[in-house]
C-alpha cells in the first residue's frame, strides 16, 4: 500500500508467566497454547501479531474474551511490554522510548476509552474531562474551558460539577470519551468501550461515535466482541483468537469470505442484510441501452438476458425501456428518436444503501433494481436472486 | 531420683548455658545502652522539647480557652453542633471531677504520638503497596509488633533511655503504629485498577499517580487505619504510665496497687471519653473530606 501506516505491529509475542524469555524458543517451534502452559506453566498470550493501521481509520480488533484483544491494545501505549516484537507509532520505535519519553509519548499521541470508563471517582465530571491536560500541566482556566467544550460536544453540557457516580453509564462513557478528545492525541484507543452499555445506549454511542469520527477524522483502534458492532464502526477488522490473529480485512470480506471455520462460525449470526451495502452483492450493469434511437435500442435489447434495458444518455440513468413498448413504438417508426413517453420510471437505489433499507423496492418490481451513485452513472443492477443469494445463505446456515 | 531420660523429659539446655547466653545479651545490650545511650537521647532531643511544650500549652492556658479551642476544632471537622456540643459537656464533666490536668496531659500525649505514626505509618504502607517485597518483610514485624506484650518491649526501651515521655511515646507508638500501616497498604492496593490504568495511560508520572489517584482513592481505609490507631494509644495509656508518662494512667495505675475502685472507674471513663471524641470527629471528618462518595455509594 503506497499510504504509510501509523500504527504497525511487527512480529508481535507475549507470554505470561515468570520466566517468558525461557519458553520463546518453544514458543517459536510451534507450542501450543495449552501444550506450553501444561509443560511450563507459562501462558501464551499473544502470538506473531502482525498489523498496519492507517491514518484517519477505525480499526476494529475484535475477538471472544480470552482472545487476547485487551492485552494487544494495551501494548499500544505499552501498559502492558511485549515479549518480542516492535512497535512502530508514526515511525517511533514505541519500545525505544525511556520512562520519560514514554510518559510524553502517551500524553500528546495516544488516549484511551476503558470499558468500565475508568474515571476518577473523587473528582467533577469537568476535572475528569480535563484530566490529561491537568497531566500534562496546563492551568486550570486553560483546561477547564477545553474541557467545558468537549462536554458540550459530546452532550453533557450542565453536568460539569457532578461526580461520576451520579451519572449513568452511558453518561460516564461520554465523560470518558470526553477525556480522551480533550488532549487532542492522534490515536483513539477504545477498549471494549460499548460493551458495558445496554443495547440502546449502545448504538446511540457508536452514531455518536462516526459522527464524530466523519469531523475529527482520529485514527481509531477500537476493540470489541461484538461482530455487529465490528461491522458497523470498521473500516478494517482483524478477528483473533487465541492470540493469534486468524483474518483481517474489510467488513465485507470478512462477511463474504471468511477464512476460517471459526470466523465462519462468527459471521453466520450476523444480519446480513444489516451489515452489507447494495455495492457488495449487486452484478454489473450489463442491461444498459445508450441508443438514439427506437429500432438502435431494438437492436440492444436483443442482446440483453431480460426484456428490458436501462436507458443511459449523457445526463446518467434515465429510467427504464421495456422491449413490448418499444416494438409496438417501432412498427409506426423504427427511425424515431428515443423520447420520454417510451421511458418508464423506477427508482434507482445508491450503491452506499444498507441492504436491509432496499428490500421492500426489491420485492415491489419484477424488474432488476438500477444501482446508480451520486452522479447519475450506471453502477450496477441487484436482482431478487443477488439478495435471496447472500441472505439466504446465512439463514441457511444457521438453521 | 532415676536417671532423666530425653523419652520422659524434654531435652533441655544446660542451665549454665541458658545462663551464660542471658548474661552475655544483656551485657552487650547494657554496654551499647551505656556507650550510646546519650546520643540516642539526643536524638530524641527536639522530639521531647516539642512534647513538653505542646503539654504546658495545654496544661498553661485558661481552662476555657483550652475548651473553647478544642469545640472550635471539633466544629471545623464535624460541621455537627450536636457533636461539639456533646464534647463541651463532656469536657465539662471531666474538669468538675478533677481530672482536667491529668486529660490534658493525655490528650497532649495522644495527639503527639497519633500525628507520628501517621507521618511514619502511611510512608511505610506505601512503601509495602508499591513492592512486594516490602510487604513480606513488613508484614511479619507488624505481627510481631501487635502481638508482643507490651511490657516486654518496654524493658530495652527504658534501659536505653530510662522512664520518661520518650520511652512512653516509643512504646505507645510501636503498639499504635500497625493499623495506620496495614490499611494504607490494604487502601491502595486496593484502588480499582482501571483508573489507575486510566492515569498511567494518559501519561501520569508516579508522583502523579499517587498523590491524584492512589491516595484519595485509598482515603477512607487510611482514615479508618488512623481511627484504629487513635483508639489504640488510648489504650496503651495505662501501661504507658508504668514508666512515668503522667496523665490519666497514673491514677488508674495507683488504683489497682491501692484498690481505689472509683477513682479507677472515674479516670477510666474519662479515657473513654477521649477515645469517643477522638473517634466520632475523625469519622465525620473523613465522611465529610469524601462527598463524591454520595448516598449512591455508601450511606
Amino acid at each position: 500500500m503506497a499510504e504509510q501506516a501509523l500504527i504497525e505491529i511487527c512480529e508481535l509475542y507475549k507470554v505470561f508467566g515468570k520466566y517468558p524469555a525461557s519458553v520463546m524458543s518453544q514458543v517459536h517451534e510451534g507450542a501450543g497454547k495449552d501444550e506450553l502452559l501444561a509443560e511450563t506453566g507459562h501462558t501464551l498470550g499473544l502470538r506473531d501479531i502482525n498489523l498496519k493501521i492507517n491514518r484517519g481509520e477505525i480499526f476494529v480488533i475484535m475477538g471472544l474474551s480470552g482472545s487476547g484483544k485487551s492485552t494487544l491494545i494495551r501494548h499500544f501505549n505499552r501498559l502492558i511490554d511485549p515479549t518480542e516484537g516492535k512497535i512502530l507509532v508514526d515511525g517511533v520505535d514505541v519500545m525505544e522510548l525511556n520512562k520519560k519519553e514514554l510518559e510524553q509519548f502517551r500524553r500528546h499521541k495516544m488516549s484511551m476509552v476503558f470499558q468500565r470508563f475508568g474515571l476518577l471517582p473523587h473528582k467533577t465530571v469537568l476535572e475528569n474531562v480535563s484530566y490529561g491536560l491537568a497531566v500534562q500541566g496546563v492551568k486550570k482556566p486553560v483546561r477547564h474551558q477545553k474541557a467545558t467544550e468537549w462536554l458540550e460536544t459530546v452532550g453533557l453540557k450542565g453536568y460539569e460539577q457532578q461526580y461520576p457516580s451520579q451519572l449513568s453509564g452511558g453518561q460516564q462513557q461520554r465523560v470518558g470519551l470526553a477525556r480522551a478528545l480533550c488532549t487532542d492525541a492522534e490515536i483513539l484507543l477504545m477498549d471494549e468501550a460499548f460493551s458495558a452499555l445496554d443495547p440502546l445506549i449502545r448504538s446511540e454511542m457508536q452514531d455518536q461515535l462516526i459522527e464524530l469520527q466523519d469531523k475529527l477524522h482520529k485514527t481509531i483502534v477500537f476493540i470489541t466482541h461484538d461482530l455487529d458492532e465490528a461491522l458497523r464502526l470498521g473500516d478494517k477488522i482483524a478477528i483473533l483468537k487465541d492470540g493469534e490473529l486468524v483474518q483481517q480485512g474489510k467488513p465485507e470480506e470478512i462477511l463474504l469470505n471468511p477464512a476460517t471455520e471459526y470466523v465462519e462460525a462468527f459471521v453466520k449470526d450476523v444480519n446480513r442484510a444489516r451489515a452489507l451495502t447494495v455495492e457488495t452483492v449487486m452484478n454489473p450493469p450489463i442491461s444498459r441501452i445508450t441508443a438514439n434511437t427506437i429500432g438502435e435500442a431494438l437492436e440492444q435489447m436483443k442482446k440483453l438476458p431480460e426484456d428490458y434495458g436501462y436507458y443511459v444518455n449523457e445526463d446518467g440513468y434515465q429510467g427504464i425501456l421495456l422491449q413490448e413498448t418499444l416494438e409496438q413504438a417501432a412498427e409506426d417508426n423504427a427511425e424515431a428518436a428515443l423520447n420520454e413517453t417510451l421511458i418508464e420510471e423506477l427508482e434507482a437505489v445508491s450503491p452506499d444503501a444498507i441492504l436491509e433499507s432496499v428490500i421492500p423496492e426489491t420485492l415491489d418490481t419484477e424488474y432488476h433494481l438500477p444501482v446508480v451513485d451520486e452522479e447519475g452513472s450506471l453502477q450496477g443492477e441487484l436482482s431478487r436472486s443477488n439478495l435471496a443469494e447472500v441472505l439466504g445463505d446465512s439463514s441457511r446456515q444457521a438453521a | 531420683m532415676a536417671e532423666k531420660s530425653w523419652l520422659t523429659d524434654f531435652p533441655q539446655m544446660e542451665r549454665g548455658d541458658l545462663i551464660a547466653i542471658r548474661k552475655t545479651l544483656d551485657g552487650a545490650y547494657r554496654d551499647f545502652s551505656r556507650e550510646y545511650g546519650d546520643v540516642i537521647e539526643a536524638v530524641f532531643d527536639p522530639l521531647l522539647n516539642f512534647l513538653i511544650w505542646f503539654e504546658r500549652l495545654l496544661l498553661q492556658s485558661p481552662w476555657w480557652l483550652v475548651l473553647g479551642a478544642i469545640t472550635g476544632l471539633v466544629y471545623l471537622a464535624s460541621r455537627s453542633w450536636k457533636l461539639s456540643g456533646s464534647v463541651v459537656v463532656a469536657l465539662l464533666a471531666i474538669g468538675y471531677f478533677g481530672m482536667w490536668d491529668n486529660t490534658m496531659r493525655t490528650l497532649s500525649m495522644i495527639t503527639v504520638c497519633t500525628l507520628l505514626a501517621i507521618a511514619l505509618g502511611v510512608p511505610i504502607g506505601i512503601a509495602m503497596a508499591r513492592s512486594d517485597r516490602v510487604q513480606n518483610i513488613v508484614t511479619p514485624m507488624l505481627d510481631v509488633m501487635q502481638t508482643m506484650p507490651a511490657f516486654v518491649y518496654l524493658i530495652p526501651v527504658v534501659m536505653l533511655l530510662g522512664i520518661g515521655k520518650i520511652p512512653g511515646l516509643i512504646a505507645v507508638i510501636i503498639y499504635a503504629i500497625p493499623p495506620v500501616i496495614r490499611l494504607t497498604n490494604l487502601g491502595i492496593r486496593l484502588v480499582d485498577r482501571e483508573v489507575l490504568e486510566a492515569a498511567t495511560a494518559y501519561g501520569a508520572n508516579p508522583f502523579q499517580r499517587l498523590f491524584g489517584v492512589q491516595l484519595p482513592l485509598a482515603m477512607p481505609t487510611i482514615m479508618a487505619g488512623i481511627n484504629q490507631t487513635i483508639m489504640m494509644a488510648l489504650a496503651m495509656v495505662v501501661i504507658a504510665s508504668m514508666i512515668g508518662v503522667k496523665g490519666l494512667g497514673q491514677p488508674v495505675l495507683k488504683s489497682i496497687t491501692n484498690q481505689y475502685f472509683t477513682l479507677g472507674l472515674l479516670n477510666g471513663l474519662a479515657i473513654v471519653v477521649l477515645a469517643i471524641i477522638f473517634d466520632r470527629v475523625s469519622q465525620a471528618w473523613a465522611k465529610r473530606s469524601q462527598k463524591h462518595l454520595g448516598e449512591l455509594s455508601h450511606g
